[in-house]
């Protein structure tokens, strides 16, 4: 027992803990617990609400914070130190406001959300590394989009069901100073639809680019989901897709976003007609196709046949791709980059890899969450048990062991805040490893891209060949019957003429092929470029942030550790 | 093996501070568990080293062979020759049958063993019993028969007769209609049960959440390991600097979850276990306010008893009966009863303040070693692990 009165005294100071902290609220009575002490001691101040968020719900414009961050040149892992306000206003707790480590200054900026309901790190709506690293070292433009205020719209067209359908329209704000946009901030409100004709109208106009892939649909789950979380959930998935075009240096620019972005009223883009109106028109048109001489025409060529209403095309190319892998015989264009075949390969290991790194930095996060909240609780079941032995404490010795155990439990529920904040910081580096996991689905389809452009071109290749063969017959017979049929003639002349459209469309094709081709080479090294850089910024601050937060915890047991050393020394 | 005293447990250390060999000592320590037999009798046996110059041992130093029944037989020994101390609790008798022959859960049992002995010998009353010296003492063979005979319900005849009177002036006071509990009504232990009762709950919630702490350092551990191997592997697709930083991280992240491995095994034995030990040591509180309970019975009982008889007696005294010798014998038989019943329950009273004043300064004592252990561990892990991530941020940086 020696020393512990002693200690009780050492304790009034520190005990002053800020009350700001946000702990539970348990009331610990003020106890002038010692003749000798001076009982102003107020020990047992009140505590706020304890295992809610790691951080105050302060609210800060983040804009203007994450847009110096943006335009200033610098690396974003050294942008300027956290706010003093994150933490409480009593500074008795110095282990706050310390000078900056790593851990402060990668903040995760919260978006106007309650922090509380953020129960699972999913905060899509924090800005990726991804965008941070990338839009610093471009020439300082940038364009931020925000998708909110989802509601509920009635459809007003004569619809079948009576009491109308109801559908949603998101808010999307953007903000900008991209000469091409007429204004710096504008919003427009859009529909899922919207979006997926957007995502359909890109995917035409940048074949063999590497396009975000657009959010589902979703039609099973939103059966299964509450309507409000379905609809946060489709908010959140439309911001991140919306984000993510607006980094893509082609498409940032295209005129089909443009357009989404700032056309009030209804979206001026060309729906997409679903299969079923396809293969009825294309059903349609196959029997005149059948009957006369069909051609593709050399501008329908530059998009692949699978989406279109050419039925007729379509089975060409399909017995084409057939015969590319059944017969023995080499077709007559084949993809021969060796080196594109090699960057295939490696795509289809990174995109191995990612996945399994994907699945285990979700459970690393779940790890570290599981961890600070049992610290949390541990904690508070010592608060608990603090604020039971105060009040029925009838010994010194017990009075004593109060105080250990509630510099011990609010130790332990700093600690826990700090793996929760920790966790925040991680996941918010981590996510750069899902974001480009999302990203191979893309590149799939820019590969897509190719592959039926090559197709095209040996579907019309063989085409060709098999009218030049006709023609030739045709003219073979044609030189044994003296006099010219005319039937026969005006069969050659119009063979002829097919044959000249078919070269043409041979021709539009190839060089749409090239064009693909390239396209995809120049996606890859972009996207290689965009992925080193990201990965080593998610690297650096992953560590960077293990690093801090250790210090922060190793700070707050060193001193329990300290305050608690008489008695190690005592039992010796 | 030099005897160390327990690691968490200052209440549990007989050692003397001064150690001339004038001054009486008695030291005890568990040592060297052995796995036993085959199969389902299979157990673990230990060493157990007494050192002492107190004249009532054999000698200076005695090592006998004992296992965990034995200890159990000397529990319940104690228990009931020393009513109103609070006889230091014994680990756990359940293991779940996977973990019992485990590495850790055998050490944890052995240094809980070797706690409960030390505390016995330290105790100023429990040291002089004589069962002690018989479990410190006698051979393996004499034990089993000890431990045979008395473990279970075969109870001293004195005891069987006790229960017979508990039985019958039960059964008398439900025939005249009087069955109310018989309690002590004093507002300080009133205090100090509900007290004792609340810390229970209170101590078994602590325990829970210490227990489940060690399994996600354990978590964390692997699921670091884990991620550290996926991005080994993710690296060997990028090239150059860029794979070697992931490979670098993925080899960082096996040491620090080895680092947590470590600790999570620390916590264990120094947090956890002691907790538990607490836990415990309240619950023989209990035990000890339950026989206070039944002393306190049998006190008034028996008092109500002694009246009673008197009363009688007086009556067969003024009519001159020929019971009336009968009777006297009956009332002196009584009294004596009585007065002993009632002696016993004053002492466990006195008893149980002294035992209730060293029980919390010991625990104070435990706790805050406890508190500093798991303190100490929780800082020296995170500074390690500080280290090792700011080696790897500095090559990051390069």
């Amino acid at each position: 027992m020696m020393g512990a009165e002693n200690k009780g005294h050492d304790y009034e100071e520190a005990h002053l803990f800020a009350s700001k902290e946000e702990m539970e609220s348990l009331v610990l009575h003020e106890h002038p617990f010692n003749s000798n002490s001076n009982g102003n001691g107020n020990f047992f101040s009140s505590y706020g609400s304890a295992m809610s968020s790691s951080l105050p719900d302060s609210h800060h414009p983040l804009s203007s914070s994450v847009a110096t961050a943006i335009l200033t040149d610098s690396d974003p892992l050294l942008s300027p130190p956290p706010y003093p306000e994150l933490h409480g206003p009593s500074s008795h707790d110095n282990s706050y406001i310390e000078p900056p480590s790593y851990a402060d200054v990668i903040f995760s900026p919260f978006h106007g959300e309650d922090i509380n309901s953020l129960e699972s790190p999913s905060l899509s709506s924090i800005n990726s590394p991804m965008s941070f690293s990338r839009t610093s070292s471009s020439n300082s433009e940038y364009i931020r989009i925000t998708v909110s205020n989802p509601q509920k719209e009635q459809e007003t067209s004569n619809s079948i069901v009576p009491g109308g359908n109801t559908y949603f329209t998101y808010l999307i704000t953007t903000r900008t100073n991209i000469p091409e946009f007429v204004a710096t901030e504008f919003s427009v409100r859009r529909r899922f639809r919207d979006v997926v004709t957007l995502s359909d109208r890109l995917a035409e106009s940048y074949r063999g680019f590497f396009i975000p892939p657009r959010p589902d649909k979703n039609v099973m789950e939103s059966q299964m989901m509450q309507k409000q979380e379905f609809v946060e959930q489709r908010r959140l998935a439309l911001e991140k897709y919306l984000r993510r075009l607006s980094e893509h240096p082609m498409i940032k620019k295209s005129d089909e976003l443009k357009v989404f972005l700032q056309v009030q009223g209804k979206l001026p883009l060309p729906t997409s007609t679903d299969v079923a109106s396809r293969m009825l028109d294309g059903a349609v048109k196959l029997p005149k196709q059948l009957l006369g001489e069909s051609t593709v025409a050399p501008h329908e060529v530059v998009q692949p046949a699978k989406g279109g209403r050419d039925l007729l095309r379509l089975f060409k190319e399909l017995k084409q791709s057939m015969v590319n892998d059944w017969s023995g015989s080499r077709p007559l264009v084949v993809e021969e980059d060796k080196e594109f075949l090699e960057k295939k390969e490696k795509m289809h290991d990174l995109e191995q890899q990612l996945s399994s790194s994907s699945q285990q930095a979700e459970s690393l996060v779940k790890a570290q969450q599981d961890m600070g909240e049992t610290m949390g609780e541990l904690g508070l079941a010592f608060i608990k048990l603090t604020k039971f032995e105060n009040e029925e404490a009838v010994f010194n010795s017990q009075r004593a062991r109060v105080l250990d155990m509630k510099n011990f439990a609010t130790a332990a529920v700093k600690a826990s805040r700090f793996y929760r904040e920790l966790n925040l910081h991680t996941v918010k580096h981590l996510d750069a490893l899902h974001g480009h996991l999302g990203l191979m689905l893309a590149v799939h389809s820019a590969f897509t891209d190719r592959t039926s452009a090559l197709l095209t071109v040996q579907t019309l290749l063989t085409e060709l060949a098999s009218l030049q063969s006709r023609s030739e017959k045709l003219e073979a017979a044609s030189s044994k019957v003296f006099g010219g049929d005319k039937t026969r003639i005006r069969k050659m002349e119009e063979l002829k003429e097919t044959m000249r459209v078919t070269e043409d469309a041979k021709n539009v094709a190839i060089r749409e092929y090239e064009r693909i081709k390239e396209n995809n080479r120049i996606e890859l090294e972009r996207l290689d470029k965009e992925r080193h850089t990201d990965f080593l910024s998610m690297l650096k601050g992953f560590v960077a942030n293990q690093v801090g937060y250790a210090e922060k915890i190793a700070n707050v047991w060193g001193r329990v550790a300290e305050e608690t050393s008489g008695y190690v020394k005592e039992s010796i | 093996m030099e005897h160390q005293p327990p690691p968490w447990s200052v209440s549990g250390s007989s050692q003397s501070p001064r150690s001339p060999s004038s001054q009486p000592y008695l030291h005890v320590s568990v040592i060297d568990p052995v796995k036993l037999g085959n199969g389902v009798q299979a157990y673990i046996s230990y060493r157990v080293i007494t050192k002492t110059n107190l004249p009532e041992y054999h000698g200076p130093e005695k090592i006998v062979i004992r296992r965990y029944s034995d200890f159990v037989w000397l529990h319940e020994c104690l228990f009931e020759k020393y009513k109103g101390i609070f006889i230091p609790p014994l680990p756990e008798k359940n293991a779940v049958e996977k973990f019992r022959f485990t590495a850790e859960f055998i050490e944890m049992r052995r240094l809980a063993l070797d706690i409960f002995l030390n505390r016995v010998a330290s105790h100023h009353k429990l040291r002089q019993s004589e069962d002690l010296r018989t479990f410190l003492q006698v051979d393996e063979a004499v034990m089993e028969r000890l431990r045979a005979h008395e473990t279970g319900i075969f109870k001293k005849p004195v005891e069987l007769m006790q229960i017979f009177k508990d039985v019958q002036s039960k059964v008398s006071n439900v025939v005249l209609g009087k069955e109310k509990p018989v309690e002590e009504s004093n507002s300080e232990y009133e205090k100090l049960k509900h007290y004792v009762f609340e810390l229970e709950n209170h101590l078994a919630e602590a325990q829970k959440h210490a227990y489940r702490l060690v399994k996600r350092h354990r978590e964390l551990g692997k699921s670091l390991s884990d991620f550290g191997k996926a991005m080994k592997l993710l690296g060997s697709c990028e090239g150059d600097s860029l794979g070697r930083a992931f490979s670098e991280l993925g080899a960082k992240s096996d040491l620090v979850s080895v680092r947590l491995q470590k600790e999570a095994q620390q916590l264990l034995m120094n947090f956890e276990e002691p907790l538990k030990d607490y836990v415990l040591a309240v619950q023989s509180i209990k035990a000890t306010i339950a026989e206070r309970a039944n002393a306190f019975r049998q006190h008034c009982e028996l008092s109500e008893t002694v009246k009673l008889k008197e009363i009688n007696l007086e009556k067969l005294k003024l009519i001159h009966s020929d019971k009336m010798r009968e009777a006297e014998d009956e009332y002196k038989e009584v009294k004596e009863a009585s007065e002993k019943a009632t002696r016993r329950y004053e002492t466990m009273v006195r008893l149980m303040k002294e035992e209730i004043i060293q029980f919390q300064e010991h625990k104070t004592l435990d706790m805050g070693v406890a508190f500093h252990n798991f303190a100490d561990g929780q800082a020296r892990l995170a500074n390690n692990m500080a280290d090792g991530w700011r080696g790897l941020l500095a090559k990051l940086e390069a």
